[in-house]
């Protein structure tokens, strides 16, 4: 049934298809991973039983989203040899050590960690588990670390020579292939990217239930509410600024993808280049169809200067160029989420000097609406820089046409409904089983549980009651606060 | 590369050694989380199936993460012969995977829906079963040998080259074998009927194990001249006897601590030696191959820069892993208090 397929595409297809289902969950918990550590670290410094609360909530959503995280990763590990055989024998020798590095640094810290922090608190303690708590946020970000300069390798490539003979990538300054010229862009981005997908997740789950009559009250979401819009306001706009260095990177290194996620097929050598808001690219003629732009401002962003030349993919031959199409769409789809992104953080700002931070609707709504816009965003992001990378793998030196296993089309496309059909049967469920969680407020109880002490289990806590700070409770000022 | 003091070391080596390692660690430490896992399906009760995931929740993960390693360590270190093994072994690995999906949300699943508990359990079984069975095939389809086009570097062969008879055999015994790993873990970790029905369960599959220990080993001379030749020639012939002795001798002890001595603990160690002993035999057939009988670790190897910048933090890293680890199990030692857990 797939005999007319291109295996090649196929291969393609599943790649972007297990590894956009796989980035969902890491873009979530590495932001959770620390928002954990920050509410246990507030509960224990003795800011409130609203923090303990908090963590415990938001533990549980995390442990479902970890493990789907784990399960989806472990397919990508293998993924590279069973679909991209050719590019692993020839990158293996320089991008296999980072990524066995992110294994040894990264993810037997998260694993093992992990448990002490989900089962372990009665075992060894607050103190320790707070050590673990933190130690597999770090854990999310090391891996972070090691997998973007991978893939900022495969986009600014550096630190190599090529084998004659074998035509492997071989290593000669691993400092150099790590620290890539696009990397600290990418990381930055990237990570700030996945706190901010946190951050609104968060936030519409606490507006959400600020929303509800019942639960309006709820100290728990007007917390989780208050923590996720000082986000908003603050990281959001950070993030359109390293945005903005990332993309002038880009620009520098990998200017044909700056040219399609801007649309400009035609060059500008006397500047004024217009940022188009809207247009159909057509690669076949070469031209933006219906095309409506902001005179001027594309030279603005990219040049700072109005009047300064810039190049056009008509600079560009055809088979250099990546899918003008995906790539000018998925930006403004980014882009967009961003600007709404700021535009809530502001509001949030403006609600809270006036007062009305837990109790104005219409931002409630709107706070509700950008609760998944985080993740929208970041795959939209990614869309936008790995087909920006085509037609290589290895920008300039390797192209996908070259890079894939010798497989058949059939097993390709056999393999890829497989995927399909376990990823929307088993994420759909983990998916539904956490908005469940979320669709449940905050509480320990009753509500006198909000003025109470630490939670005793029936356990036997080791060490000195650590959580006597906490027995003071919120006061409805720190509430406010 | 030389060091000083005139000493010659083998970095090919070294990282055959410590990917033989990852994979070793995989096989037994995910060996009994598999094995358990299998073992759902004669263990209906709930409330002992609680037990039985618990016993395991706060490890598995880390677990999992040594066939990340394997995987991660191959492609670094032997580039050549994960281009070269993956698609050979294609299906067997992506039913692997899927398996190992199923398999890893039940543990969060399960507790999280009263009326869908059945269908995640059995996931949890079926995904256990389904990976163990793709791991066996996959080392059976490599020790039959891989069709390779060194002008290309590339696989040559059909993608159902990996389905034999053999391949068959070995999934099914390393079914087996990791359903021994999983009742020994059990025997350890739990008490009264539960543990009971562990001890008598172990039985079965210790002898069905190793019976196809000898099958397996019985049949792998005949696969390859290579296996022949090692084998049954000079030192391969004491050296089959001596390995073959010392698996009779530690599955004899491991009955008697299971009924003779019912110790609680020992049963598992001996399980693992078991492993280890097979494990031994598996590295003296392939030898030095990576891609039997065609591509020795030399020629996959990365180059030496690539070894060498790995080797620093494989040093530092993997001891510290096996410390932290250590202290993991060491904090949820002890038997399962059936109403645990943070759920």
């Amino acid at each position: 049934m797939f005999d007319h397929a291109d295996a090649i595409l196929l291969a393609r297809i599943q790649f972007a298809f297990t590894v956009s289902f796989h980035f969902l969950f890491p873009a979530f918990t590495i932001g959770l991973a620390s928002y954990l550590a920050v509410l246990n670290g507030l509960w224990l410094a003795g800011y409130g039983q609203v923090y303990r609360v908090l963590f415990d909530y938001w533990k549980k959503i995390f442990a479902l989203a970890f493990a789907m995280g784990v399960v989806s990763g472990i397919v990508m590990s293998y993924q590279f040899g069973t679909n991209w055989s050719v590019f692993s024998d020839k990158a293996g020798p320089v991008i296999g050590a980072p990524m066995a590095y992110e294994v040894l640094s990264a993810f037997f810290l998260e694993a093992g960690f992990l448990g002490i922090m989900l089962f372990g608190r009665e075992r060894v303690g607050n103190t320790l588990h707070m050590v673990a708590t933190v130690v597999v946020a770090i854990g999310t970000l090391l891996s972070a670390f090691w997998i973007l300069s991978v893939n900022s390798w495969m986009h600014t490539p550096a630190g190599f020579t090529i084998d004659a003979v074998t035509g492997q990538f071989l290593p000669t300054n691993f400092w150099q292939s790590i620290f890539n010229p696009s990397f600290p862009y990418r990381l930055a981005h990237t990570v700030t990217a996945a706190y901010l997908t946190t951050a609104f997740i968060v936030g519409g789950v606490g507006a959400w239930h600020l929303l509800n009559r019942t639960a309006g009250e709820n100290p728990g979401a007007r917390r989780m509410f208050s923590m996720a819009m000082w986000m908003a306001a603050i990281v959001a706009p950070i993030q359109v600024f390293i945005g903005d260095l990332h993309g002038l990177n880009t620009m520098e290194h990998q200017p044909q993808k700056v040219m399609a996620m801007e649309g400009h097929f035609e060059s500008h050598p006397d500047g004024w280049a217009p940022f188009y808001l809207f247009g159909i690219p057509n690669s076949a003629e070469q031209r933006l169809d219906y095309a409506l732009g902001i005179p001027g401002a594309s030279s603005l962003i990219l040049n700072h200067s109005l009047t300064a030349p810039l190049a056009g993919l008509d600079t560009i031959p055809i088979d250099e160029q990546p899918p003008v199409g995906i790539v000018f769409w998925s930006f403004r789809i980014m882009v967009g989420l961003g600007m709404l992104m700021v535009a809530l953080g502001g509001w949030s700002l403006l609600a809270r000097w006036r007062g009305t931070l837990f109790t104005s609707r219409p931002l409630l709504r709107f706070a509700v609406a950008m609760g998944p816009s985080g993740l929208v965003a970041v795959l939209a992001g990614w869309v936008t820089t790995e087909v920006g990378r085509q037609p290589y793998t290895i920008w300039g030196h390797l192209r996908t046409a070259d890079s894939a296993a010798p497989l058949d089309a059939s097993a390709v496309g056999v393999s890829l409904m497989a995927f399909v059909i376990v990823y929307f049967i088993v994420f759909g469920a983990g998916t539904f089983y956490i908005l469940r969680l979320m669709g449940h407020a905050p509480i320990t109880g009753g509500p006198d549980d909000w003025e109470r002490g630490p939670i005793r289990t029936a356990g036997i806590a080791p060490g000195p009651a650590q959580g006597t700070p906490s027995e003071h409770g919120p006061s409805n000022a720190e509430e406010a606060r | 590369m030389e060091f000083g003091l005139g000493v010659n070391v083998d970095l090919t080596v070294i990282w055959a050694f410590l990917i033989a390692f990852a994979v070793f660690a995989y096989v037994v430490l995910d060996g009994f989380d598999l094995g358990l896992g299998m073992l759902f399906a004669l263990a209906p009760e709930k409330r002992d199936r609680d037990v039985m995931m618990n016993s395991v929740a706060p490890v598995w993960d880390g677990n999992e993460t040594w066939l990340v390693l394997g995987g991660g360590g191959l492609f670094a270190a032997f580039p050549l012969a994960y281009a070269l093994v993956l698609p050979a072994l294609y299906a067997p690995i992506i039913a692997m995977l899927l398996a190992l999906i199923f398999r890893g949300v039940a543990f969060e699943f399960r507790w999280r829906t009263e009326r869908w508990r059945g269908v995640w359990d059995f996931a949890f079984i079926s995904g256990s079963a389904m990976a163990s069975f793709s791991q066996g095939v996959a080392l059976g389809a490599l020790l039959q040998g891989i069709d390779v086009d060194m002008t290309t570097r590339s696989y040559a062969g059909g993608w159902f080259d990996w389905l034999t008879p053999f391949s068959i055999v070995t999934g099914i015994a390393v079914m087996a074998g990791y359903c021994l790993l999983g009742a020994t873990w059990l025997v350890m970790k739990t008490e009264g009927d539960l543990q009971d029905r562990m001890r008598r369960l172990a039985w079965p599959f210790g002898l069905v194990t190793l019976g196809f220990i000898g099958v397996v080993s019985l049949w792998t001379p005949f696969l390859q001249d290579g296996y022949y030749n090692r084998w049954f020639s000079g030192w391969g012939i004491g050296l089959a006897i001596l390995v073959g002795a010392a698996v009779l001798f530690v599955a004899w002890r491991m009955f008697n601590s299971l009924t003779v001595h019912r110790h609680e603990y020992r049963p598992f160690l001996q399980a693992i030696t078991l492993f280890a002993l097979c494990f031994v035999g598996l590295g003296i057939a392939m030898w030095p191959y990576v891609v039997p009988v065609e591509v020795t670790i030399w020629d996959a190897a990365a180059p030496e820069k690539s070894q060498v910048f790995m080797l620093i933090g494989a040093a530092v890293l993997i001891p510290l892993i096996l410390g932290y680890t250590g202290y993991a199990y060491w904090i949820f030692r002890g038997k399962i208090d059936p109403d645990a857990g943070y759920h």
